[in-house]
């Protein structure tokens, strides 16, 4: 369905060119299509929607944004409106792809050797081959730098201990790119391995009773004396500015996307709140406590849509910076976030059900609000660039 | 195998359509534009006929510099490259017949697919006259074989087919109650019905590679027609708006009202 013309009210269309409006109209009819009539038996059931992997890979959405290697090559503009129709559909589908292409292509492309990127790239294009991204742990998820998953150097091998927590896609994972401490190092000794499935020790194991993102599948990984080759070390990064540097990738992608949750809050609460009758044959939408919900919503939706495409745009001219991802990322996942409790709201008792969408972009939102950098996180990165003073010590 | 298809632009069926307060026309303000749904599945057609065959599928439109959008979806959905015909203002069917007469005569095609009509002014002539103009044959309202037979029972008559010696194409059309199958001689034009086929999405490597596929430029001067219209559009108005139902509280009433007041039972 078209998008209503007031939830453009700025005419951001007019700012994106012909591809970037092609590709997202590609990605949204695809949505509209194949995954609004599913996913909220999926999110019901708990399940994730595997046969849309290789559709989302025949459109090309895997990895969309890299270069060669069987990708699209698309600019983050791009990037952003594909991610964010996903959204639209569901932030579970969504996170999906971020994991699949900014957390395990990106640092493949970026960091890997070329015989890792022949092997791993093209595949991974294509869904065949299903990506994890471990760096958080139950004991370290702000602060990844106290990790406690180390790798020991045995030869031609490492040795990897530990275990990662939140992992999403990690049961359905062939590859997990997995962030150790090497020997006795601190953080700067960090590295990043391709952990196959297979690997004798490595187990994943998923995470049940989530009330959020529950048509994507979020896991526990634990490795026990896991031989990994050395051949599978990613050789172009040490430290945490590697996990970092994806992060920072797939966080710009979030922000962008999130937009799309709040649009689909948005344009189902205007028309629910049409047609919805109280009290004397008035629409739920006459009255003014309903249309200021309304008003804010919009007001919010359309400068986050501004603060995404000005960002992803700064990156394509290669100017973005990590302090402009954290205020993108924490005004926009929050906006998303607040539309969607107040959208819930305007549908009422029926918006308690999963009838109807609100609830379920309001849910998932949630994890969304804590993941990628928690929300407090991106403040304090914000206050130190504006102090100076580092909160975090 | 060369077939041409065609992609005219259109309004979008989900956008709202405001005639302006003179009849003059339409607001275009606001309007969203795509591919004309029929022409799309001609599109798709015409990459399956190629992909089986081998060959290339060449796409037209007529308008102003705005429909390289649409053939640009054409493109990224799969055909080589494009022919717009540059003209602004007014063209009746005849005058878009003539134009793609020329095209095909200049592009030599064995096949051409296109919409059975479109679905901004529903003329349903263009096909028609284009084969008259051409002396070719014609097969219009190509459509699916709806039957009990398995999918792959399905598959393995497609709708449009190439006769075995490659001289001709069969096609299954939708007339009233039933189906028709024609044979029609090479070359030849076909047009399409809704139930044809489901156009496949442009992925996102189609859409970058449409990018550098080539788009020719011709205009009605270039191809020496003269589209000076024969009909004139005089007078454009909505439907009127439909009244509000009523309630009725049961059967009884129901019944009471469509014998008395609607008078049809």
């Amino acid at each position: 369905m078209p998008r209503a013309d007031i939830t453009d009210l700025f005419r951001i269309d007019d700012l994106l060119s012909d591809e970037e409006k092609a590709a997202r109209d590609t990605v949204a009819r695809f949505v509209d299509a194949e995954v609004l009539p599913i996913i909220g038996k999926h999110f019901r059931e708990g399940t994730f929607p595997a046969h849309l992997v290789p559709r989302l890979a025949e459109l090309g959405v895997l990895g969309a944004n890299l270069q060669g290697y069987g990708c699209a090559g698309m600019n983050t503009v791009t990037y952003g409106l594909i991610l964010q129709e996903l959204e639209r559909g569901d932030s579970g589908l969504r996170s999906f792809a971020s994991v699949q292409g900014s957390l395990c292509m990106f640092p493949i492309h970026a960091y890997g050797s070329e015989e890792q990127k022949q092997r791993f790239l093209p595949s991974m294009a294509r869904g065949e081959r299903i990506g994890c991204f471990g760096l958080t742990e139950s004991d370290f998820g702000s602060n990844p730098g106290g990790m406690r998953t180390r790798a020991r150097k045995e030869g031609d091998h490492y040795v990897l201990n530990g275990s990662k927590a939140w992992i999403t896609n990690g049961a359905i994972a062939d590859v997990a790119i997995v962030w150790a401490k090497t020997d006795d190092g601190g953080p700067e000794s960090v590295r990043g391995f391709l952990v196959e499935k297979g690997m004798p020790g490595f187990s994943a194991r998923e995470i049940p009773g989530k009330f959020s993102l529950r048509a994507s599948v979020t896991s526990e990984l634990s490795f026990q004396d896991v031989r990994v080759p050395a051949s599978n070390v990613l050789p172009g990064v040490v430290g945490l500015k590697g996990p970092l540097s994806c992060l920072n990738n797939a966080r710009l992608g979030i922000a962008f996307a999130v937009t799309g949750a709040a649009i689909a809050c948005f344009e189902g609460a205007r028309e629910y709140a049409q047609s919805r009758v109280q009290f004397d044959g008035r629409s739920i939408a006459s009255y003014q406590l309903t249309q200021e919900k309304l008003a804010d919503m919009l007001q919010e939706i359309v400068k986050a849509q501004l603060v995404g495409l000005r960002l992803a745009r700064l990156k394509d001219e290669g100017k973005s910076t990590p302090v402009m991802v954290s205020l993108a990322k924490r005004n926009n996942v929050k906006s998303a976030l607040d539309i969607a409790r107040v959208a819930r709201g305007i549908y009422g008792a029926n918006g308690i059900t999963d009838d109807y969408p609100p609830i379920r972009h309001m849910l998932n939102l949630e994890s969304v609000f804590t993941y990628e950098g928690t929300h407090e996180v991106h403040t304090l990165v914000l206050g130190k660039a504006i102090t100076g003073i580092d909160a975090f010590n | 195998m060369k077939i041409l298809v065609t992609a005219k632009r259109v309004e979008d069926p989900e956008s709202k359509i405001k005639v302006k307060p003179d009849g003059s026309g339409i607001v275009q303000e606001g309007l969203k534009y795509k591919i004309n749904p029929f022409d799309e599945i001609g599109v798709e057609e015409g990459l399956r006929l190629a992909a089986k065959h081998g060959g290339e599928v060449v796409v037209v439109s007529i308008g102003t510099k705005d429909v390289q959008e649409q053939l640009r979806h054409a493109l990224a959905m799969g055909a080589t490259r494009a022919v717009w015909v540059n003209h602004a203002g007014a063209l009746d069917q005849l005058g878009i017949a003539a134009l793609l007469q020329k095209v095909v005569e200049k592009e030599k095609p064995d096949l051409v697919v296109l919409g059975k009509q479109s679905i901004d002014d529903d003329q349903n002539q263009v096909g028609q006259y284009l084969a008259e103009f051409l002396g070719w044959g014609q097969a219009t309202f190509a459509s699916k074989v709806e039957s009990l037979e398995s999918e792959a029972e399905k598959n393995k008559v497609p709708a449009v087919a190439l006769t075995a010696d490659g001289k001709a194409v069969r096609v299954v059309r939708e007339v009233d109650n039933g189906l028709a199958t024609l044979e029609v001689q090479l070359p030849a034009v076909v047009t399409t019905d809704l139930r044809l086929n489901q156009p496949r999405y442009a992925s996102l490597p189609g859409i970058m590679k449409a990018k550098s596929k080539p788009i020719e430029e011709l205009t009605p001067e270039k191809l020496g027609v003269d589209v000076t219209p024969r009909i004139q559009v005089l007078k454009m108005s909505a439907p009127p708006a439909r009244k509000a139902g009523i309630k009725v509280p049961d059967v009884a009433t129901l019944v009471e009202k469509l014998h008395n007041e609607a008078k049809v039972v």
